[in-house]
Formats: C-alpha cells, structure tokens, sequence
C-alpha cells in the first residue's frame, strides 16, 4: 500500500471528485457496459460520457473490454480500493471528529452566546510579553 | 445519501503533504475555542468511534507545548502525538509541530515530526478550516496516512462499497 506512487492518486481523486463519474463507477460496480448504455441513465450525449470515460480510464479506474465490437467499459477496482483505503480512511476519520465538532459548536451556540457567563470555557490565558 | 453541504475534503497536494479542509456552521472565534481550549477538544477530536482522549493539555503560545493521548474504550490500546506550538496568531492561524507516539499501537514512521499550519477563515456565518499537514518526507506522510490499516483490504472494500453507494 506505501508504493502507490503520487500521480497516480491524483489522476484518482480527480477522476472522483466529479458526481457524474461517481455515478458511472456504481453503474459498473453491478457489470460491464457499453458507453450507450452508460450515456442512458444520465440523460447525457454519448461524447459527455466519453469524455468521462477517458478521465476514469486515465486513472486506470475502468478498462475497455475485449468486445471490438461493443468495447464495454468495466470497473478495475484495484485504484479504487487502494485510494479508498489510503486517504479515504484518513477522511473518515477525520469526518467522524468533524461531525462531533458540529454537534458541540451548535450546542455552545445554542446555550452560551454572552461569552462572559462562561468562565469555565474561557479562552486559555496567553502569556503575552 | 445524506445531505452535509460541509463535508471533509482531503487532498495531498504535494508528495509530503496532506491538506483537511472542513467549513463550520459557526462563527470563527468558537471554532478556534473549538480547537484550542482542552475541554472542547476532548469532546471532539477523537476520530473513529470507541476512543476516548484522557490527555488533553494545551500550551497555546509561541514556545508552548501540547500533549494529546487517545485511548481506546477497552483500555487495551492507546496513541498519541506531542508538539510545540510554533506560530500562533490568535483566532487566525495555528502551525505546530507534531510527533506521532504509536503507544501500543506499534505503527506509524518513528521520529519523524510533522509540521501542521492551521488557518482559520469565515465568511457569511460558515468558517473554514484549513490543515496543511507537512509530514517531511514521502515515507513519513505514507505511512501517516496508512496508520491503523489493521484491518487491510477487507476495510479497504468496505470503504469502496461506501464510495460507490455516495
């Protein structure tokens, strides 16, 4: 897992920061498909998708099948998972002290907003000089 | 699929770096309290579920050192990191230094130290917040990142059946 190089998790994230190539990862999540039969569900021209198709593919996220005919797009799960299990579980971790940071920050909104009736959680005293 | 506008987003813009950023619905001044004053942190910063963080002590000057431990609900297993604070400009920014202590984790890239800059930003009631995590070199971020990766693969696909389902 230490050997993934740099660039190729760049071309990964940015292969999934976008919500449509997301979409089309799960679409080929459950199999193989042609790029028309991707291009359906997102009410997209087919050179849209393409356009997808190619960033997905630069990534190494998907391969083109060995139909010539149809050249059916599938999932190579490998980038994926490596990503996911790399700074994906780095995110995770940190998200599930974020939700906990929101919960308190609206609580400390809703109870104390005259900030001087709250010694307890004063500011922490700076030696200044 | 759940709707939070303020999502984490973590993103490695160099080889020895990884940058956190997350927006708060709250005014900037709570959210540095938020991050400074140990009570509050103790609350928070604790990651996955079934840690706890017993250690909390904060110095919060140029010069001032802190100490942070998590341990875990069954007591079997514990971590943590110290640093020095480095810069520290009241409500703004925040850069310290950070070594990571495995405890009895037995992981991690042993005396390395890492140099976090934290800036804080607000705008229209939301404030940001901005990690940059220096970890020194490639290795040191590498295996930063892999951390508590006990679990492999099995984990890995779990994260990627998440992923998918977004």
């Amino acid at each position: 897992m230490r050997q993934i190089t740099s660039d190729r998790l760049d071309a990964t994230f940015l292969a999934l920061a976008d919500p449509t190539r997301r979409a089309i990862l799960a679409r080929l999540a459950s199999g193989e498909a042609t790029v028309t039969e991707l291009a359906e569900p997102f009410a997209m021209s087919q050179p849209a998708v393409s356009k997808h198709l190619k960033v997905l593919e630069r990534a190494g996220l998907i391969s083109v099948g060995q139909d010539a005919q149809r050249r059916p797009r599938r999932l190579e799960g490998k980038p994926l998972a490596e990503v996911s299990a790399w700074l994906e579980q780095y995110r995770v971790a940190w998200e599930a002290s974020f939700e906990r940071l929101d919960g308190l920050l609206a609580e400390l909104q809703q109870h104390a907003p005259p900030r001087s009736r709250r010694r307890r959680h004063g500011a922490p005293r700076q030696k200044r000089g | 699929m759940v709707m939070t506008i303020d999502k984490a987003e973590v993103t490695s813009p160099s080889d020895r770096e990884v940058l956190v950023r997350r927006s708060f619905k709250a005014p900037r001044a709570l959210v540095y309290r938020a991050y400074t004053e140990p009570a509050l942190l103790q609350r928070w910063l604790l990651g996955p579920p079934g840690w706890a963080m017993p250690v909390c002590e904060m110095d919060v000057r140029v010069g001032g050192r802190y100490r942070w431990r998590w341990q875990s609900d069954d007591g079997q297993s514990e971590f943590g990191f110290t640093g020095t604070f480095r810069e520290v400009e009241s409500l703004s920014r925040l850069v310290h230094t950070e070594a990571y202590d495995p405890g009895t984790l037995g992981d991690g890239y042993p005396g390395s130290e890492a140099l976090v800059t934290i800036t804080f930003t607000e705008a229209g009631g939301v404030t940001t917040v901005t990690s940059l995590i220096d970890f020194g070199s490639k290795a040191a971020r590498d295996a930063a990142v892999a951390t508590g990766m006990t679990d492999g693969m099995e984990q890995s696909y779990q994260l990627l059946d998440r992923l998918l389902a977004e």
